[in-house]
């Protein structure tokens, strides 16, 4: 039941990759990890994504994207919002977060080192501008819920990191 | 309206996070900084995002077309069930923090208990929101401690948000008879349990803040049985303003 797996049918695959996040968009939402399943049955698609906050209110709006995306694509679909198994940072695939990073987020970090960093002020995390990790935290709380604010004291660049979750 | 009890005690859970999320939401625009602010005013996001997997299964669950938006804004003051903790002004920033603090505690323990719901959405809502409650308490433990070991007036301001709001902890451990069904069936948690462990994670971090801790034994109860203080009708007529206001209104 506390299924981690996707399944996705592979015919979908490049439609829902097309689908961005509407607060990210050079991340599409297969590498943020947010559908769970895409099926075929019955000549309808069943898709499932799980929200990455509870709070997110990007989620609507995803679900209404890629209801369009398949439609565009001659499909109709039903879209479901699943709470269980809950989203964590590391369904994040890698061409993910290097999206991430270059739209000048730094990616999460694993828990232990996000928890140094949040809490005990260990300057670990990668100005996404010049590389250093001479970073400071300036908020936990970023520009949005699931991200958190820090800033670079080599080149002075603000930027977002991307929490842990998990 | 069968499963009344399971009902009213998601309606429990919740009420919580929407009171406290409404005002946290008061200081959009209204922090002291602009780092605390959108700290703030994403924690009362994520408090909303959590009121609607509550409410969106409330809802599911009277079976009669109501919706989550009419469980959230149609309500009459005497029907919420939060505790009084959560529903006291914000009188000053240290007040604000004070109260989120003695609220994340006790918020995170109670969600580590639902994640063993035999609910299975109930345990799976506690599960979502269990990681975003971790940085609320993480935020408000942080600020507790920095301005307690600050300035002389800064400890003094969190000294007396302590000091007052002391009186609202212990409600959080009472248990109304729709906790105690629905503890006896294996889906609610023993909020009596979650007590003994509070008071001593608060205490430590207390200390740690070098505030002194309340003697007082005194405590003021009644939130959950609908009994509220002043403040609360005043939160839900800015609260319910647009509903009431333009009925069925919609975004
Ligand atoms: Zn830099």
């Amino acid at each position: 039941m506390t299924t981690t797996e996707q399944h996705i049918d592979q015919i979908l695959m490049p439609i829902l990759e097309q689908v961005s996040d509407p607060e990210i968009p050079v991340l599409s939402i297969m590498d943020m990890g947010v559908v769970r399943s895409a099926i075929i049955e019955n000549g309808i698609v069943k898709v499932e994504i799980t929200p990455t906050y509870s709070g997110c209110p990007a989620m609507d709006v995803i679900g209404d994207d890629i209801k369009k995306a398949l439609q565009d694509a001659g499909y109709k679909s039903e879209i479901d919002l699943i709470l269980h198994p809950a989203w964590t940072t590391d369904w994040i695939t890698p061409r993910g977060r290097q999206a991430l990073e270059d739209y000048g987020i730094a990616a999460p970090l694993n828990a232990e080192a996000d928890k140094e960093v949040l809490l005990n002020g260990k300057r670990i995390v990668k100005c996404t501008n010049c590389g250093s990790k001479n970073t400071r935290l300036v908020s936990q709380f970023g520009s949005t819920a699931c991200k958190a604010q820090f800033q670079c004291a080599d080149c002075q660049e603000p930027f977002d990191y991307f929490k842990c979750l998990k | 309206m069968k499963n009344k009890n399971l009902y009213n005690y998601i309606l429990g859970i919740a009420d919580n996070s929407l009171i406290l999320g409404q005002r946290m939401g008061e200081l959009c625009g209204h922090g002291p900084s602009l780092e605390t602010d959108i700290a703030c005013t994403n924690i009362s996001l994520d408090l909303f995002g959590q009121v609607r997997s509550y409410f969106q299964y409330a809802a599911k669950i009277a079976g009669d077309g109501r919706t989550e938006d009419d469980i959230a804004m149609l309500r009459k003051e005497r029907e919420y069930k939060n505790v009084l903790l959560v529903e006291q002004p914000n009188t000053d920033f240290a007040f604000t923090l004070g109260r989120q603090f003695l609220f994340d505690v006790y918020h995170l323990a109670f969600l580590s208990e639902l994640q063993k719901s035999s609910d299975l959405t109930l345990s799976a809502i506690a599960n979502k929101c269990i990681k975003e409650v971790s940085y609320h308490e993480r935020f408000s433990s942080d600020w507790v401690k920095r301005l307690g070991d600050g300035t002389e007036e800064s400890k003094q301001k969190m000294q007396d948000a302590i000091n007052s709001l002391w009186t609202y902890t212990d409600e959080l451990f009472h248990q109304t008879e729709v906790d105690k069904a629905m503890v006896e069936e294996g889906i609610g948690v023993d909020v009596t349990q979650l007590k003994e462990e509070y008071y001593k994670k608060v205490s430590q971090l207390l200390e740690e803040a070098t505030l002194d801790i309340p003697e007082s034994k005194w405590f003021q109860k009644g939130g959950k049985e609908g009994i509220h203080t002043e403040h609360l009708g005043y939160l839900l007529s800015d609260l319910q303003y647009m509903q009431r206001t333009y009925p069925n209104m919609e975004w």
